[in-house]
């Protein structure tokens, strides 16, 4: 399936970049005219595979994230979230609820909300090159909408 | 992301505002944990009304006010949960660990 529209970010591994993404992914969507339900799943699942890029791909060091979004004639968005960092050993046990790596600051349930919140979640990573997550989500065509 | 702490009796209620994600929780949590280990409450109440975000790092601010309550023998209740903070909540079981209401 071909993509209608297409956006790339590539952003610093700072932090303050999750709310930046967060609103670019926002920002995009909003062209699907999406209610403010599905806006808030879209920026929720989005924040969390931001913030895991942030917190474990890059761990002592700053680094590049590219957020990547698609949007098809089905009304389907697609967002990736790409790193080039330290890679996921485990994916599935990265998946496993509870799960964390990352402190008490982590609560472990990152990718479990992005699976709730998405109709679509994609975990490839490779030690040493990075990871890059791909989530999908429908967006209910409103009624009288214009195809 | 200002916390604003009002006490009465025994009870302390903190009212979180703000977006809750990585960026601000530790700064969040700190003042959490400040604020329980001054006043030692028997009962904490956290008032979510003015969280316009969470994500899981909501999540670990509150578990972490949770084991600090419970190191202390306190009781903690969540209130006034947005939709977008409660979903989050929902799907990660937190209810199971926490009194939502």
């Amino acid at each position: 399936m071909k993509a209608i529209d297409q956006v790339n970010v590539t952003f610093t591994s700072r932090s303050a970049n999750e709310g930046f993404a967060r609103a670019c992914a926002a920002c995009f969507a909003a062209q699907l005219d999406p209610t403010l339900d599905e806006v808030a799943d879209v920026k929720t699942a989005v924040s969390e595979a931001v913030t895991n890029a942030i917190v474990h791909a890059y761990p002592d060091r700053l680094g590049k994230i590219t957020l990547r979004l698609r949007l098809y004639e089905n009304n389907e968005l697609e967002i990736q979230v790409k790193d080039s960092g330290v890679g996921i050993p485990d994916v599935d046990q990265a998946r496993t609820p509870l799960f964390t790596t990352g402190g008490e600051e982590r609560s472990g349930m990152g990718f479990t909300i992005m699976e709730s919140f998405m109709d679509g979640l994609k975990v490839r990573s490779q030690p040493g090159k990075g990871t890059t997550v791909t989530m999908r989500k429908r967006i209910a065509r409103r009624a009288g909408a214009p195809k | 992301m200002p916390i604003t702490v009002t006490r009465r009796d025994d009870a302390l209620t903190i009212a979180l505002s703000g977006e809750i994600d990585h960026h601000g929780a530790r700064t969040m949590m700190e003042q959490l944990d400040d604020a329980i280990a001054q006043r030692l409450p028997a009962r904490l109440v956290l008032d979510l009304s003015g969280v316009n975000f969470m994500d899981s790092s909501g999540i670990a601010v509150l578990l972490r006010a949770k084991r600090q309550m419970d190191h202390t023998g306190g009781q903690l209740r969540v209130t006034a949960i947005p939709t977008q903070a409660r979903r989050v909540l929902d799907a990660a079981g937190v209810g199971r660990l926490i009194t939502l209401e």
